[in-house]
């Protein structure tokens, strides 16, 4: 089976039965993507693929042969931090870190689903053709991700400093100073 | 989870002819419910025949309806511009649903197809007569918050889960199905069966016999329509209980057209027929909404943790009707 994983070619010969997820961390050594709850209740297996994010923990490796993965190894390095990674750090958007790759992954996705104008439970004008990213929609699109420190606070300001439009951006540091 | 044989269908043929030539053979669409069952061991197939692969596109037709391609992904069928315009109780059904990420690997037909999320089902020490035909029903005297309160029986008083399909079964929607006998068409609203005394046989479907598609017809009020949904946290969470409405009023004050389905109350997505006759013609008001309530729940049954439901969807009805007439469109 042949994928693309954070921009290289990859090869793997797994069982069927494996996960995307335990593909990426037993047989690719990608530990950066992590089992939580293992039924798609958590989050934190959260990945890109074609640059939507899914929970590679519900999927089956061999469906997505051919595609394009990008795990949280693919998204920045301690030397080159993804801005979003950057923002974490500022926020405080963690205490265990165990449920960060999934929630950067998570968030990433959004900014392509907002650029692409895909509306929220709580987005008010379906619509609406530019969406504005409020907290409360941070919260609610990001809800498939479980944080159980409780860092949900710094989480959500991180994205959306990273993410909302600066027009709007009345709680980002930046915008405050 | 067991072994199993994995194939990748290209085509509508291919996947039934796979399925006839597999052994205890299952159509896979994006596996965030049908995974999760085989690694519990409650669906146990030999074959898995993935139709992700099949059609992926929404087709506006020239009627004013809509035809959805069975693996078009939750994600993006909420996201239609069509969709958002003409039918905004799908879409908001659609996101009202599990979480981002489940939605961008869920399909149509799959969504369809998902079991219910009652707890006994997925516990192998619990007698539950969906997964062992005769064996028992373990939540009629055990916690039942998220069960049935209409068309239940005393094998089986699990919900239809999905969000999706609540609207649909407002929409007037017609499913498409191909199968080693050919092509035919079924209400979704026929499609799921009440338990009875086969909770275990859940829809119509022939053995084999594949989704390929989702219609809707035009239906103008569908544009005043939206979906309400009652959970026991504000996100991503099961339904409490649900309502599908769609209301057209007329310059008159009276209610020229109406839709309504319930959801997270019955084995199926429930139709709301007698509340819509109770309405049909009547002065839009709270009181007509109110009747239309009580009429649809008047032979709802409850369970020891389930009974608050019965009030609860009524005044869901009455509350999404009420916003529709006050502030009708695509708002929420």
């Amino acid at each position: 089976m042949r994928y693309t994983i954070n921009g290289k070619p990859v090869q793997a010969e797994v069982d069927v039965r494996m996960s995307l997820l335990d593909l990426l961390r037993d047989h690719l050594q990608l530990t950066g993507t992590k089992k939580g709850c293992d039924q798609g209740a958590c989050g934190a297996c959260t990945v890109l693929v074609d640059g939507d994010r899914i929970n590679s923990c519900l999927a089956l490796a061999v469906q997505y042969q051919g595609r394009e993965i990008t795990t949280i190894e693919g998204v920045g390095s301690p030397a080159d931090l993804h801005r979003l990674q950057a923002a974490f750090v500022e926020h405080d958007g963690f205490q265990c870190g165990y449920c960060t790759p999934g929630q950067i992954c998570s968030a990433i996705g959004i900014a392509a689903e907002l650029k692409r104008g895909v509306p929220s439970a709580l987005t008010e004008d379906l619509l609406i053709e530019e969406i504005d990213l409020s907290q409360d929609e941070i919260r609610e699109r990001m809800s498939g991700n479980l944080c159980r420190c409780g860092a949900y606070n710094g989480i959500v300001d991180a994205v959306h400093q990273t993410f909302a439009r600066k027009t709007t951006n009345i709680f980002a540091k930046d915008a405050a100073e | 989870m067991i072994e199993f044989r994995y194939e990748k269908a290209n085509d509508v043929a291919s996947a039934i002819r796979m399925f006839a030539s597999g052994d205890r053979a299952h159509y896979l669409g994006g596996g965030t419910n049908l995974v999760d069952l085989m690694r519990e061991n409650i669906e146990r197939p030999e074959t898995v025949i993935d139709v992700t692969g099949l059609s992926q596109t929404i087709e506006a037709r020239e009627s004013g309806g809509i035809l959805i391609g069975a693996a078009v992904k939750n994600t993006a069928l909420a996201a239609n511009l069509g969709v958002r315009k003409r039918f905004p109780v799908l879409a908001r059904a659609i996101l009202a649903g599990a979480s981002g990420q489940i939605r961008n690997m869920a399909t149509v037909g799959g969504n369809i197809l998902q079991r219910t999320r009652c707890y006994y089902f997925y516990d192998e020490a619990a007698r539950c007569n969906k997964r062992d035909p005769g064996a028992g029903c373990d939540a009629i005297g055990g916690f039942n918050r998220i069960h049935a309160i209409l068309g239940a029986s005393p094998a089986c008083v699990a919900t239809h889960p999905s969000d999706m399909c609540v609207a649909l079964a407002a929409l007037d929607a017609t499913v498409h199905l191909e199968g080693a006998n050919g092509a035919r068409s079924i209400k979704l609203t026929d499609l799921h069966r009440l338990p009875g005394e086969r909770p275990d046989v859940e829809t119509e479907l022939a053995p084999g016999e594949l989704i390929t598609a989702v219609e809707l017809p035009s239906l103008p009020c569908a544009a005043n329509s939206t979906y309400r949904k009652v959970r026991d946290r504000a996100s991503y969470a099961f339904a409490l209980v649900s309502v599908a409405a769609a209301l057209e009023v007329g310059e008159n004050g009276a209610i020229k057209d109406v839709r309504l389905a319930l959801g997270g109350v019955a084995h199926k997505p429930w139709r709301a027929t007698v509340a819509e006759q109770e309405l049909h013609g009547a002065p839009a008001s709270e009181e007509t909404f109110r009747r239309g309530a009580e009429a649809e729940l008047k032979d709802a049954i409850g369970l020891a943790d389930n009974a608050f439901k019965i009030e609860l969807a009524k005044r869901v009805i009455v509350d999404t009707l009420q916003k529709l007439t006050m502030a009708p469109g695509t708002g929420l």
